[in-house]
């Protein structure tokens, strides 16, 4: 037994209201900028639906994740050798058509037009090409089952069910389910895209399981991108650098939750640790039946409270106050002891880190409409099976299209609610309803708690990073501290590429970024590849607002180390 | 023997190692970031996926055909039995071969980033220059083949002149005479080829250098410590380091 420690973290979707507010705060605290356009280190897709980038689940078109060859794990998209020898052009790469083609609209149109008998228009212009475009995909062209009978049947879970449900999964107005799936990186245990690398330059972090891109080791070669089965690697296609969700490791070494979770208005994200072990990864993610590897993943994580682990986890080296951290982790509870968490796409044999409480609410809500008593233990727990759609839909997604251990989780969690509201009405609560889901009734009270009432303290317990070892900076401090500080960002694009020298801590980066936009005389040109600016940044203003000179002049004297402009 | 040809065929080759060694060791402790092949594939796809390979095998070839014809000695092919015309023959049609993939790459890879219109947005003016050498170094060069096999003038045994002139910079016993004599087409491949090797360090080129190999070799998992950093994103503040751990 070899313990090492993982961040992990666990997303309650049936609070989930679709409202990207995670996806926005992480964009901009780390892909703001040009040639990141694209990318989404956290999205969040309308299920059924076809995601982002587009089918990105369909691994018989995409080759991301392992599979079994002769007992042994292999990469789906081929042994190192054959893979080696498609370096030149990677023939399953996503395009970025794949993802979406990002634009800004011609604002200064707006205000130059001459006079003229027509409402001068901003047309979209690609942040690519720099071209006027025609916009016909984004990363959220599906949102809430937008253009539902046409695309949503195009969902590869959707495909690979119909077969069994068939015309069952209905699409129609008022007879379609949907809920919604945000995904980051699974900062997976056996991660396809640090042993899809070729230079070496991905790997996971020793210490908190992070999965990260060293951007100076990395050569540009994407086969991580292919790797990756969520598709949660990116390509930098101005820098030639393989980008990702870096679990917002500055954060979480400082025992902050990560910023799509603080920021997620549903509260549904919970950060901890899991303890596992490090020898039996393999073994377990070579499982031979896809519908083992739920419990081969949960298998690993080894219990903290046992002494045996603990003592084992004192000799590997961790720190007493992670283990302790461990043991009052709400991931670990969750995914294990109450098992209602569970893992995305087992089958891609990863071992993904990022569980999913799944939506009850499908089922409650087809109940309701039918007239029943949604919140009846009895009812629930008859639909579940009956409702299948969902089910099924479900078991895809979350255990490798076994109906089980969906089922176990959401009778927990139907029971969990009928039995809540006995205590609500003002009586004891029925202690049979916990028993029949196999938990006491201070066990239920207990989940209850931790799902419903969510405390900031009990969804995150992030113990912080030991610093004894050293005392350099992976990120460079401030802005003033770093080499061509403030003022000489000017410069877009180094003498061997666009972005080559030193690279910019994003901090940085985004510093000069925002002071740019707030300071510049006009309008920028999308066509300007030097000014280009995110979307998201993009208010189609340079210049602070006429007649309050008194803002700019704060924005320049503003002091750096504070963070910036604001 | 003139002035030029000491510069062109000692000084040169001189110059030409020493920038690309220094030139390259330079860079990769200053550029490490920059040091990518910056792949267009992003933006497309279609045609990448013919030029590109054809491209790189070709050169790859061409590279071994180059270390063949001129750094073994012609005595020791002779020695294998392989015979002045036989070897003369084999090296002219894989050369042809090669150079021919490699051109016809390199053509499509130019039309694609002229013609792709976000490829061509992400063209800096440092691939263009990059672009301008190599491409006229592999024209040259698949010339001078043609050339060296006689289908355009009388033909020429390089093995004689060329080869030896390149190992005698090699063992810093420099021959420029032999190479004053070489036919035309060969001089001014050679100058092309040299120049291509000085600004190699200086353009995306050096992605060469980066040839994964070592990835058949590793453990699939890599796995690194966080390393000798303060936790979190900047230095603490005077007064509010973190005591203890
Ligand atoms: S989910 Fe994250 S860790 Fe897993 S393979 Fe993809 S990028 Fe790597
Ligand atoms: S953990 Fe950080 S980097 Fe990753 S998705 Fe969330 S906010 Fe983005």
């Amino acid at each position: 037994m070899r313990v090492m420690a993982q961040v992990g973290m666990v997303m309650n979707l049936d609070k989930c209201i679709g409202c990207h507010t995670c996806s926005v705060t992480c964009k901009q605290a780390w892909t703001n900028r040009a040639g990141v356009e694209y990318v989404w280190f956290n999205n969040v897709e309308t299920r059924p639906g076809q995601g982002y980038p587009r089918t990105y689940q369909d691994q018989a078109k995409w080759q991301g994740g392992w599979v079994l060859k002769r007992g042994k794990l292999q990469l789906r998209a081929g042994s190192r050798f054959s893979r080696l020898t498609r370096i030149f052009s990677n023939p399953v790469l996503p395009e970025l058509s794949d993802y979406y083609e990002p634009w800004t609209y011609e604002y200064d149109t707006l205000i130059s037009a001459p006079l003229g008998e027509h409402t001068p228009v901003a047309r979209p212009k690609s942040l690519i090409s720099g071209k006027p475009m025609q916009i016909s995909w984004s990363a959220n062209w599906d949102d809430d089952l937008g253009g539902g009978p046409e695309l949503a049947p195009k969902d590869p879970i959707v495909m690979k069910i119909r077969d069994q449900v068939g015309d069952r999964v209905k699409m129609e107005f008022e007879q379609a389910f949907m809920f919604y799936l945000p995904r980051i990186c699974e900062h997976c245990l056996n991660p396809s895209c640090v042993a899809s690398c070729p230079s070496g330059a991905m790997y996971k972090r020793s210490e908190d399981g992070i999965v990260l891109v060293d951007q100076d080791a990395c050569r540009g070669w994407r086969m991580c991108v292919t790797g990756c089965p969520y598709k949660k690697v990116y390509f930098n296609h101005r820098t030639g650098k393989a980008e990702k969700c870096t679990m917002c490791y500055p954060r979480i070494e400082v025992g902050l939750p990560t910023v799509c979770s603080e920021t997620c208005v549903g509260r549904l994200r919970y950060i901890g640790l899991f303890l596992y072990d490090a020898d039996r990864v393999t073994e377990a993610a070579a499982t031979p039946d896809e519908r083992d590897l739920y419990e081969a993943q949960l298998d690993l994580l080894l219990d903290p409270n046992d002494p045996e682990v603990v003592a084992a986890a004192r000799r590997d080296g961790i720190a007493a106050d992670w283990i302790e951290a461990a043991q009052r982790s709400p991931v670990y509870r969750l995914a294990k002891e109450y098992r209602v968490a569970l893992p995305l796409h087992p089958e891609y044999r990863t071992m993904p880190m990022v569980w999913y409480i799944p939506p009850l609410s499908p089922i409650v809500d087809a109940l309701r409409e039918t007239g029943h008593d949604a919140e009846d233990a009895d009812t629930l727990f008859g639909a579940l099976s009956s409702l299948r759609i969902p089910v099924e839909y479900l078991a895809e997604l979350f255990a490798a299209g076994d109906p089980a251990p969906v089922l176990g989780s959401l009778a927990t969690l139907a029971a969990m609610r009928s039995y809540m509201r006995g205590r609500n009405l003002g009586g004891q609560g029925d202690p049979s309803i916990p028993e029949s889901v196999g938990l006491t009734a201070d066990e239920m009270y207990a989940l209850y708690r931790l799902l419903a009432i969510a405390k900031y303290e009990d969804r995150y317990v992030i113990p912080k990073a030991h610093a004894e070892v050293g005392r350099q900076l992976e990120e460079l401090g401030c802005a003033l501290d770093y080499e061509g500080g403030p003022g000489q960002y000017a410069q877009p694009s180094g003498p061997f590429g666009e972005a080559s020298g030193r690279p910019v801590p994003v901090a940085v980066e985004n510093f000069h970024a925002l002071k740019a936009r707030q300071t510049a005389e006009g309008f920028v040109d999308p066509a300007d590849t030097s000014a280009k600016v995110n979307l998201l940044n993009w208010d189609g203003r340079g210049a602070v607002p006429l007649g309050m000179p008194g803002i700019r002049r704060l924005d320049a004297d503003a002091d750096p180390t504070e963070g910036g402009p604001r | 023997m003139s002035t030029a040809d000491i510069l062109l065929w000692v000084a040169l080759p001189y110059a030409t190692i020493a920038t690309f060694v220094v030139g390259t060791i330079w860079r990769y402790r200053y550029d490490k970031f920059g040091w990518t092949t910056r792949s267009s594939q992003l933006y497309e796809r279609r045609l990448i996926r013919i030029a590109s390979p054809l491209f790189h095998i070709g050169i790859l070839a061409v590279l071994v055909g180059h270390v063949v014809g001129l750094v073994i000695p012609e005595s020791w092919t002779e020695a294998l039995g392989v015979s002045e015309s036989l070897y003369h023959a084999m090296a002219v049609a894989l050369g042809l071969f090669a150079g021919a993939a490699t051109l016809v790459g390199i053509v499509l890879l130019i039309y694609r980033r002229r013609t792709v219109g976000p490829v061509f947005a992400a063209t800096t003016r440092n691939d263009k220059t990059m672009y301008v050498f190599l491409g006229a170094a592999i024209a040259l060069g698949l010339l001078t083949t043609l050339v060296g096999a006689g289908v355009l003038g009388e033909g020429h045994n390089y093995r004689e002149d060329v080869s030896v002139w390149f190992r005698s910079i090699l063992l810093f016993q420099p021959q420029p005479e032999l190479m004053a004599e070489a036919p035309l087409s060969f001089r001014v491949h050679a100058v092309a080829g040299m120049l291509v090797f000085v600004i190699w360090p200086f353009t995306r080129l050096v992605h060469a250098f980066s040839a994964p190999l070592g990835y058949l070799f590793r453990p699939y998992v890599v796995y690194r410590d966080r390393g000798p950093h303060d936790p979190g994103s900047r230095a603490a503040r005077p007064g509010w380091e973190r005591i203890g751990q």
